[in-house]
């Protein structure tokens, strides 16, 4: 089983996010990256996969600036073989058809059997890209998957449906499958998978190699969003803070 | 055609974000149809016969009479190509996201998902929902979802509307997936949907040993506990706690939310409550957008002091 797993490195959920001074984007020299959450999950699965069926091929793609070997170098820690960096140069594509299409060119040849991603990024938030690299592929898709077995040409899908709801759905092979997050539980890198990981392949592919000329989709300015809703914001040090909340509990909610 | 609404078969009946959508179609203008396959599209069709837009064109074919990703990529790009509408717009729901990048990817149209306004141009949360976004486009032809409840379904103009059905031609290589029954998971045995006072937990609580701050301060309250998704991951609390779009929908009298940042697929479960107080310790999280009560403040010091005070 030859496996692609689409990961991308994202803001942190916890970083400050200073939007640019052109407003298009946010300045990224101030920006702590992690890996795109539900991407780590699909590593997971990827590497449960192979080792369930015994053997194949675990291979990390991510397109991005330098910055995105990080992730990467993550995912060959833990223990997938080789990684491909489709290089990016400046301010991240926010165009979902020419990502796809970008990635879609470089994994062309090497004909995997699965492409697994996240259900959804973490930045842009499309929701989509590795649906539109399935379908460029003319692979089978599936998307939200909660759960996956491997069968002869095909694999089963557990698809989370809205709430509450579930259902199996079996896919033929190729297949490209989102992840949902919550599947499996991530594994952490060990020490010899880090210092093994600084020997596997990182194979980088310029810009000219992959980009695509027609971009129909992008970002053109961010801002902060405005509310409308009458909130009282409640600071300060511990003891006032719970004094007004009793406060509030018992006289204007009265639930107390 | 200036816009084509693909409707969504909610087990017989139209999903309440088509409802949305063709709200959010009115307010865009020009002359719009609606599309909807399969078994149920005339029942579809009649739930919208007073409803103010051109037609509802309906499909029934056996490759597309309930949902498949494969038949309904290929019939929504057929009906595109042949009606060459200049928007196609859809709710954005689980169907949405799984069927419509193929059609993106087959028409080469770009798919803008997640839309939250259209007042001023076309704007989509980014970041984790921190922040807006203003997404433009130059192609001829955009397709479009809405985030719940960004337009509403009263807001839906009646008139009249005809109903036009179509034959299309599928190819039965095209579906190739094989669908099972869809099924509810272990429901368990709290009753969060009426619970009156709920203290929910977010990934601010940090770490599974500070999950019975949570459990303290809703005894003290007499509350219910409930959860977000990474909390849920984490297998911290059980997955019949969650609340959002994959969770549970509630309505309590009080949502105390602790450590939730609010991104959209949570707010969707839990905006309906009557009154919010968040504790966050970041001043600028989306949760307080939605709170009557913002708290800006550490979950792990202002808890244990809340319920020392509640129990004395
Ligand atoms: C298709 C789809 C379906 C989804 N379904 C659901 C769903 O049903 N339910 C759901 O909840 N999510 C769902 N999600 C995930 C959702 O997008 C968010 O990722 C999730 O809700 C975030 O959970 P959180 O707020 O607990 O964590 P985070 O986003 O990590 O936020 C943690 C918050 O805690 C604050 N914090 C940290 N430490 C402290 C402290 N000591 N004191 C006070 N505050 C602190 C931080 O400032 C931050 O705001 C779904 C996502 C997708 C794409
Ligand atoms: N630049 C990228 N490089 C690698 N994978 C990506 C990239 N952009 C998106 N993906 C994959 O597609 C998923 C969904 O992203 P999105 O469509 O942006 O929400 C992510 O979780 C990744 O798995």
């Amino acid at each position: 089983m030859k496996i692609a797993v689409l990961v991308k490195q994202v803001p942190g959920s916890e970083t400050a996010l200073p939007i640019l001074g052109n407003h298009n984007w946010i300045d990224e020299e101030q920006v702590s990256f992690v890996m795109n959450p539900p991407d780590n999950f699909a590593i997971e699965e990827a590497l449960l996969i192979k080792e369930r069926t015994g053997d194949g091929e675990v291979v990390i793609v991510s397109m991005g600036p330098a910055r995105v070997q990080k992730v990467i170098r993550e995912g060959l820690a833990k223990g997938a073989d080789r990684g491909i960096h489709l290089e990016e140069d400046g301010q991240i594509q926010t165009d979902p058809l020419s990502i796809a299409k970008s990635i879609s060119s470089i994994l062309m040849d090497e004909n995997f059997d699965l492409v697994l991603s996240g259900l959804q990024s973490d930045d842009t938030g499309m929701g989509q890209t590795g649906v539109l690299i399935g379908e460029m592929l003319g692979m089978s898709t599936g998307t939200l998957a909660m759960e996956t077995d491997v069968q002869d040409n095909a694999i089963r899908v557990k698809r989370e449906l809205e709430s509450g709801w579930f259902q199996w759905v079996k896919l033929p092979l190729p297949a490209s499958i989102s992840i949902q997050s919550g599947l499996n539980t991530p594994r952490y890198p060990s020490l010899r998978g880090i210092m093994g990981a600084k020997k596997k392949e990182i194979k980088v592919i310029p810009p000219t190699d992959h980009q695509t000329d027609a971009i129909s989709q992008s970002i053109d300015k961010v801002f902060v969003s405005q509310t409308s809703k009458q909130t009282e914001m409640i600071e300060g040090d511990a003891d006032s803070t719970v004094a007004r909340i009793i406060e509030i509990l018992k006289s204007e909610l009265k639930v107390l | 055609m200036d816009i084509l609404v693909v409707l969504e078969d909610n087990r017989g009946s139209l999903h309440r974000m088509s409802k949305e959508a063709i709200a959010g179609a009115q307010k865009m203008g020009g002359s719009i149809s609606a599309l909807a396959i399969g078994v149920n599209a005339d029942a579809m069709a009649g739930e919208l016969s007073d409803v103010d837009i051109t037609e509802v064109i309906t499909i029934n074919h056996d490759f597309v009479s309930s949902y498949n990703a494969d038949g309904y990529s290929d019939v929504v790009s057929q009906v595109i190509k042949s009606e060459s509408p200049k928007t196609i717009v859809a709710g954005h729901s689980y169907q949405t996201r799984d069927f419509m990048p193929r059609v993106s990817a087959k028409l080469d149209i770009p798919f803008i998902p997640d839309i939250i306004s259209m007042d001023d141009g076309i704007v989509k949360q980014v970041l984790n929902a921190k922040l807006n976004a203003l997404v433009t486009t130059s192609a001829d032809q955009v397709i479009l979802s809405f985030q719940s409840a960004t337009f509403s379904e009263e807001a839906m103009v009646t008139g009249s509307c005809l109903t036009r059905s179509i034959e299309v031609n599928l190819d039965s290589s095209i579906v190739r997936s094989e669908a099972e029954e869809p099924f509810q998971e272990d429901a368990g045995d709290v009753d969060l949907e009426s619970a009156e006072l709920i203290v929910s937990i977010g990934r601010g609580i940090e770490k599974e040993e500070n999950i019975q701050i949570a459990f303290d301060l809703a005894k003290a309250l007499g509350a219910e506990v409930s959860a977000s998704r990474p909390v849920v991951d984490s297998g911290w609390v059980e997955p019949f706690r969650q609340i959002g779009s994959s969770g549970q929908n509630v309505s309590p009298k009080l949502y105390f939310s602790l450590g939730i940042s609010g991104a959209i697929q949570h707010v969707v479960g839990m905006k309906g409550s009557k009154n919010i107080i968040a504790i966050n310790k970041d001043p600028d999280a989306p949760i307080f957008e939605i709170a009557d009560y913002a708290v800006v403040g550490d979950v792990l010091e202002i808890v244990p002091k809340l319920i020392e005070a509640l129990n004395n």
